[in-house]
């Protein structure tokens, strides 16, 4: 006998854990853009200031909250992963679907509503910035439609 | 000049061991309980001793000894000093359980009072993730958009006070995150959550606008160095506390063996 409670933790159903999947994958994907935005460009390259005088009340707010979302994103993402997998739940195509659009999304909003509009900092500081915030919401968007393919195509069927 | 300069050392000497005593004394404290309470009931761990000294030496650094000489006139330094004492200190000291270690040290009586305290109402109140955050992170904002950093250099008695409230908040945030301790009220896991990350946010956008505005009396450059002190080296000790906080949830939202008895039990290993 099966009853509801049963199933979840059934390894052949991983759709009643869909959501779950994709959104470790978002946070995840949030969380590692936020990463590697931290380590290559404001630590390596040092492109990305820590302060910009130009920055907004607004601004400072926005990325104060994101720094922090992000930290919390990266850490509780994967321990979502583990859980999925001891559940036997994980779904690793809807998974990766979650992480493009968490990356996708956190990356348009910082090139377009951080750097831009409250202006925290610019992606570098020399002429024809434009470029390089060409590229990288661009690359943006491509995630996002990556993101979006994936996780249309694992939806869990009604 | 060079005799007013060997008394004035030897004036510290003294007032830097007086500032010891209330440190050594809670570090034999622990180690007498531990050893006295090991003796009836199966042994206290050893690292948590050993976090506890550590825990208390930081707390001990920030307000006694070179590093505390020179927060005086270098920022940087007060900020490292801070540091350890709101938030690495007050983590060690949770993580060696001190309430368990005094619960099972004392008679029965005495520890059901304690518990009955610990579960009351301005207990609770205090212990909440959301009040011990006002309190950590708006005692800081105060601190630091306020002239009480400049005021806090002129008043012994201030600088006690505020000092003890770093530490004090510290702690009572840290309990609110994560349970090591008895707590007389548990709340909700994406609660404290919520809340971490907001703490987190605030710290961070603090540490920025030190950066942008220093306090009174503080040089532009020091206000730089100690904001981006502040932001990274608080970013190390929460995660800390974020790593410990998800694998609770990780441990009590595990399958539960009764749910588990069909053939997909092998989900539990």
């Amino acid at each position: 006998m099966t009853t509801l409670k049963d199933r979840r933790y059934a390894h052949e159903d991983r759709s009643f854990h869909s959501a779950r999947n994709f959104w470790s994958g978002f946070l995840v994907g949030l969380g590692f853009v936020a990463f590697f935005d931290e380590t290559v460009f404001h630590q390596l390259l040092h492109w990305h200031h820590f302060y910009d005088l130009s920055t907004t009340d607004a601004g400072l707010v926005s990325d104060g909250f994101f720094h922090a979302f992000s930290w919390f994103a990266t850490v509780g993402g994967l321990f979502l992963v583990a859980d999925l997998r001891r559940r036997k739940a994980f779904w690793r195509k809807r998974w990766i679907g979650g992480i493009f659009l968490g990356a996708g999304i956190f990356q348009l909003y910082d090139g377009i509503i951080q750097h831009k509009v409250m202006g925290i900092h610019q992606i570098r500081y020399v002429e024809n910035i434009w470029i390089y915030d060409v590229i990288w919401n661009v690359t943006a968007v491509i995630m996002i439609i990556i993101g979006a393919y994936l996780t249309a195509k694992t939806r869990p069927k009604k | 000049m060079h005799d007013h300069h060997t008394h004035e050392a030897a004036g510290w000497v003294w007032t830097d061991l007086l500032l010891l005593l209330p440190f050594a004394a809670a570090i034999a404290l622990y180690i007498a309980a531990s050893i006295l309470s090991s003796r009836k009931l199966k042994n206290w761990p050893l690292y948590r001793t050993g976090l506890w000294v550590l825990g208390i030496s930081f707390a001990a650094a920030a307000v006694t000894g070179p590093l505390a000489e020179r927060a005086h006139t270098d920022f940087t330094a007060h900020m490292l000093g801070h540091l350890l004492l709101g938030m690495l200190a007050p983590l060690l000291l949770v993580l060696s359980a001190p309430m368990t270690l005094f619960l099972r040290s004392v008679p029965v009586s005495l520890g059901r009072k304690t518990s009955r305290l610990l579960k009351s109402r301005p207990i609770r109140f205090i212990s909440d993730p959301l009040t011990a955050s006002v309190l950590n992170i708006g005692g800081l904002w105060l601190l630091y958009t306020t002239n009480l950093y400049s005021a806090m250099h002129d008043s012994l008695l201030l600088h006690i006070v505020i000092h003890f409230h770093v530490f004090a908040a510290g702690y009572l945030f840290t309990i609110s995150m994560i349970y090591i301790d008895p707590v007389g009220h548990r709340t909700p896991f994406i609660y404290r959550a919520v809340v971490l990350t907001a703490a987190l946010a605030g710290h961070g956008i603090l540490s920025k606008f030190i950066y942008a505005n220093p306090p009174a009396g503080v040089d532009p450059q020091q206000a730089e160095s100690g904001g981006m002190l502040m932001y990274y080296g608080g970013d190390a000790i929460d995660v800390i506390i974020i790593i410990i906080l998800c694998y609770q949830w990780y441990k009590a939202a595990r399958p539960r063996p009764s749910m588990t008895m069909n053939k997909s039990g092998d989900a539990l290993h």
